[in-house]
């Protein structure tokens, strides 16, 4: 089994963050800002943050916030919660909350909530857990959570639990690992684990590990290094990360690795980008990789940042 | 993103990758000066229109176009626009259509469709057939059966006809779990309505049972069937409504007490909210004891758990008379203990028990008598004759009465339908040797057992299976290793239920402590399950009568269930797997708990902490906002980096704990936890002064 290519996959993520002109960069214009918390988060829980610009970035998430408090994508794209949360998750990663009117960011996520407790994605109304779990993770971090009715929210989500103990987009929506992530994150943040078979679930969720050692998303599909954070963050909320196999798992994630160029891919000799390399290493550090910082499995933020913002310096 | 083959791109590639870029760059920037310019002309709207289909994704640009619609309907509405309503809905439909053949995966094209549509103003009749076309395409695409789902309610057409479309695609091929799980839903709906067809649930599930049976038997390594066949087995053991199955003290014991106060438990069987002194009447010589308090032994603050706890007061008034006083709890008489489905409790019952309080010696001061309890094995000896007397709690170790007349959880039915499956599925495993089959045939033994209870007599209750279940799971830890915790977690829960099956089988784990001569907690019964590989508690609804446990040389790496526990008053974690603080969290509700030993566990070991998220705590919003660390302040230490002990042991009244052997070097740690105990007296073996 390889290395961790810690440097080369530094280097990457300091690449993709320059590059602007070849057509995938240009087609992932629109979401910049995940890609900001993706880059950003794998390069702290590198232990490389020190080599960004914190006024640099900090400069330029705040230049996607708009009237509303929401934020944008990009520069000029509109406001939505996916991008809301990913300028918050950023700022948290610098200890720069506080150049935020943390008020009229919750307010405008807190307007978002619909009477039946579930959150639109922004003023055009479409619903989905994702939107659930984004509202309550930003307000939380925002220690603005009382800015929503929570007793709704959960309802909301719980009503999206499904016979296999997992959770859909909707009511009736198909369970799904990255949906499973989104509703047990936010029911461990307002406390509401309770709601959730633990057991039941937790063996749909270790179901995911096929033979490869790599986790796939739902019954019968291919892996994907993706779902080595939303299966593992799900597991490790609820205490039944033991039941995969850790080892092979680290292998599989490593196997995805570019170890000529750095990044990681979804599979085995794909092409890598941005987003797997977060997942591929958040997931290491999930699995307690040696050398990589220790991840929070409900805020998705290193636990050190986590730490500061819920028990103070 | 997805399942691009790595490679590096030839020169010509990159021409004309550039190429596309330019080209998607310059619509881009076209697009955002127009949506930025709120210029919703044709021309506006085709850029838009070009850039969506090229990138569905930019969700920005259909934000764009719903305002541009918006816009475009007034203008028509006020007659200005030549462009009928109907041509400005059918472009926008063209529109996602053709952003869909593009990424048929793209959230902000379906939802666009869904919005269009929900204006009304057009037929839903196209919308099946273009479901149908992406539903070939791919079966397991949940936005379209999401979409699907949608557009049914929008239709209006039946939960039955979208069942038997389910039937159809399941019938194409069985692995399907999209449709499975469609049908799962479907079902549920039509079977709590008692809709026309779909009455009663019995036929229902015998049908279900058919059809699951094909697919887990065609290819039982397909995992489609397998979570639909767990679903009907749940379906058809699963009792609605809560029920008490334990109690402390138990039906018809004579307690004798030496404190004024003495916990009373409820164990149900499943979480339950409303457990208060109007849903539950004490009756007692006492008055104090009319208006209980009850707390669910839970971690979160839900108000709802499994067992509940009130503490009944005994007035010592009179210490020379012996007597014993009845004690009547009912419950079920009025509406309120409501179960996380919203079930009421049902079964109107009733338990009665006796209370004798003895006088207590308060002659010294209880720090100076405290001894040190030693866990080594000399001190446990067994004693047959003691545990005849009557005050042996383990004789009412069998608290089931309470159920003797409710109805039996097990119809006729039931219990034909657990053995056809037990058969079907040992059947099955004496051709091939298949792990879904045998886990499929542990949980249905599992099940049947379960049943038991309640159609036998208290006396001939006897589990048959245990060996069986068992042996299955130690052949699936080899079988299947990559999961073998799993396995071993569900082994140890059938362990704990072998021993606490009988009488006979608990005695063999009670011994009696006799360390020094003189100690209070001399005499004690303890159960050791000590030694026997034990991941995870169970059973806890038949030893809540335990005071002294030994748990020792086991693998736990969580203890729940232990909070339960309420007459705890020494435990032995020793040598587990426990990886964190938060792992003791069951602890914090086990108010009698005087004697700790966590020493040579995982603590401090372990950069991730399974447990963070399941006990209380500022990150989920479930404690800390009474936490003051300045009380327990050590110079030089930041105390909040202590919070996991902190919110553990802050409440409790430990006089005796180790805890060496695990991964906590700090000195200053210690001197946090003397002022966090102040009542601790033993630490690690050595005497505090
Ligand atoms: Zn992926």
């Amino acid at each position: 089994m390889g290395e961790l290519e810690v440097e080369k996959h530094v280097k990457y993520i300091l690449l993709v963050e320059k590059r602007k002109d070849d057509f995938e960069s240009v087609v992932m214009e629109h979401l910049r800002m995940n890609g900001a918390y993706w880059g950003l988060t794998t390069l702290d829980l590198l232990g490389k943050l020190e080599t960004v610009d914190t006024e640099e970035v900090v400069s330029w998430v705040m230049k996607c916030q708009h009237e509303s408090g929401g934020f944008g994508g990009n520069v000029g794209h509109d406001p939505h919660l996916l991008y809301t949360l990913s300028s918050v998750q950023v700022l948290a990663l610098f200890d720069k909350i506080n150049v935020l009117d943390t008020d009229r960011v919750s307010n405008y996520i807190a307007g978002l909530q619909n009477d039946d407790g579930s959150f639109s994605g922004d003023m055009w109304g479409e619903v989905d857990t994702r939107f659930s779990y984004i509202a309550i993770c930003c307000l939380s971090l925002l220690h603005h959570l009382d800015k929503i009715n929570v007793e709704k929210a959960v309802k909301y989500i719980v009503s999206c639990k499904n016979l296999d103990g997992g959770f859909g987009c909707t009511p009736g929506g198909e369970s799904h690992a990255g949906q499973v992530f989104c509703c047990v994150g936010a029911l461990s943040i307002t406390g509401s684990l309770h709601h959730i078979d633990k057991d039941l679930l937790g063996w749909w969720l270790c179901e995911r590990q096929v033979k490869s050692g790599g986790l796939n998303g739902r019954p019968e599909k291919l892996p994907d290094v993706c779902y080595s954070w939303w299966v593992l963050s799900s597991l490790i909320m609820i205490d039944r990360v033991h039941w995969i196999d850790k080892e092979k798992l680290v292998k599989f994630i490593l196997d995805c690795q570019d170890k000529e160029n750095g990044g990681i891919s979804d599979r085995p000799d794909d092409a890598v980008d941005v987003y797997h390399t977060y997942f591929g290493v958040a997931g290491l550090s999930l699995l307690e990789y040696p050398g990589l910082k220790a991840i929070d499995p409900a805020y998705a933020l290193p636990v050190d940042v986590v730490n500061r913002i819920f028990f103070g310096r | 993103m997805h399942g691009r083959p790595r490679k590096a791109p030839t020169p010509e590639e990159e021409n004309a990758s550039s190429l596309k870029a330019t080209k998607l760059r310059s619509l881009q920037s076209q697009f955002l000066q127009n949506h930025h310019s709120k210029n919703y002309t044709k021309e506006a709207l085709e850029i838009s229109a070009k850039l969506l289909e090229s990138n569905p994704e930019f969700y920005t640009a259909w934000n764009y176009r719903k305002l541009a619609v918006e816009h475009n309907l007034k203008q028509s509405e006020t007659g200005t626009d030549p462009d009928s309503i109907e041509s400005i809905i059918d472009e926008e439909l063209r529109v996602a259509e053709s952003a869909l053949r593009r990424n048929f995966k793209s959230y902000g094209a379906w939802y666009h469709r869904k919005w269009v549509l929900r204006k009304g103003h057009t037929s839903t009749d196209r919308e099946l057939q273009l479901l149908e076309a992406f539903q070939k395409r791919d079966a397991r695409n949940f936005h379209a059966w999401n979409y699907r789902r949608f557009i049914a309610a929008l239709m209006d057409r039946s939960d039955a006809e979208e069942l038997l479309y389910t039937t159809d695609m399941i019938n194409k091929n069985f692995s399907n779990y999209s449709a499975w799980h469609n049908r799962s839903v479907l079902l549920s709906h039509l079977l709590e309505k008692r809709a026309q067809g779909f009455f009663p649930k019995e036929k229902v599930l015998t049908d279900e049972y058919d059809l699951v049976h094909q697919a887990l038997f065609t290819d039982p390594d397909d995992q489609s069937g397998w979570f639909y066949h767990l679903w009907l087995l749940d379906q058809t053991v699963k009792v609605e409504t809560p029920l008490l199955i334990s109690s402390w003290p138990a039906n018809g014991v004579d307690l004798n007490v030496s404190s004024d106060s003495f916990p009373l438990i409820l164990y149900f069987s499943e979480a339950v909210e409303g457990v208060n002194s109007s849903t539950i009447s004490v009756e007692s010589a006492w008055d104090a004891n009319k208006d209980l308090f009850w707390r669910p032994l839970s971690a979160n603050n839900s108000g709802s758990a499994q067992a509940w706890v009130a503490h009944l007061d005994f007035p010592n008034e009179k210490p020379e008379s012996l007597k014993s006083f009845p004690v009547k709890v009912s419950l079920g008489h009025s509406q309120g203990i409501v179960s996380s489905n919203g079930f009421h409790y049902a079964h109107p019952s009733c338990f009665e028990f006796t209370v004798c309080v003895r006088p207590q010696n308060k002659e010294h001061d209880p720090r100076q008598s405290i001894e040190m309890i030693s866990w080594r094995d000399e001190n446990f000896h067994v004693n047959e004759t003691h545990f005849q007397v009557s005050s042996d709690p383990i004789k009412y170790f069998d608290q089931l009465k309470i159920d003797e007349n409710s109805e039996p959880t097990g119809s006729k039915w039931h219990l034909k339908t657990i053995a056809n499956e037990i058969a079907l599925f040992r059947e099955l495993l004496s051709e091939i040797n298949c792990k879904i089959g045998k886990l499929t045939l542990a949980r249905l033994l599992t099940a049947h057992d379960a049943m038991m209870p309640y159609t036998k007599s208290p006396d001939a209750y006897e589990m048959i299976h245990f060996e069986e279940v068992l042996e299955l799971y130690s052949n699936l830890m080899k079988l299947d290793p990559a999961h073998s915790r799993y396995y071993k977690d569900e082994y140890s829960l059938v362990l704990f239920q072998q021993v606490a099956s009988s009488r006979e089988s608990l005695l063999k784990h009670c011994f009696l402590y006799g360390g020094s001569t003189g100690s209070s907690i001399n005499n004690y019964i303890c159960l050791r399950l000590n030694n026997l590989s034990l991941s995870r508690i169970g059973s806890v609804q038949k030893l809540l009568w335990v005071q002294m446990l030994d748990l020792s040389h086991n693998e736990l790496q969580s203890i729940e269930g232990l909070e339960a526990m309420q007459l705890l008053s020494c435990l032995n974690l020793s040598n587990n797997k426990l990886g964190s603080f938060t792992a003791l969290e069951p602890l914090r509700l086990l108010k009698s708990l005087k004697v700790l030993d966590i020493s040579y566990n995982e603590i401090g070991a372990h950069s991730v902490d399974t447990r963070r998220y399941l006990c209380s705590s500022p990150l989920s919003h479930t404690a800390g906002s009474d936490w003051n660390f300045d009380e327990f302040a050590v110079s030089g230490v930041k105390v909040t980096n202590y919070w996991e002990a902190f919110s553990i042991f802050k409440g409790l009244n430990l006089t005796q704990l180790d805890i060496v052997g695990n991964a906590i070097p700090d000195e200053k740690f210690k001197l946090f936890l003397f002022r966090l105990l102040p009542s601790l007296k033993w630490l690690d073996g050595e005497e505090l002064h």
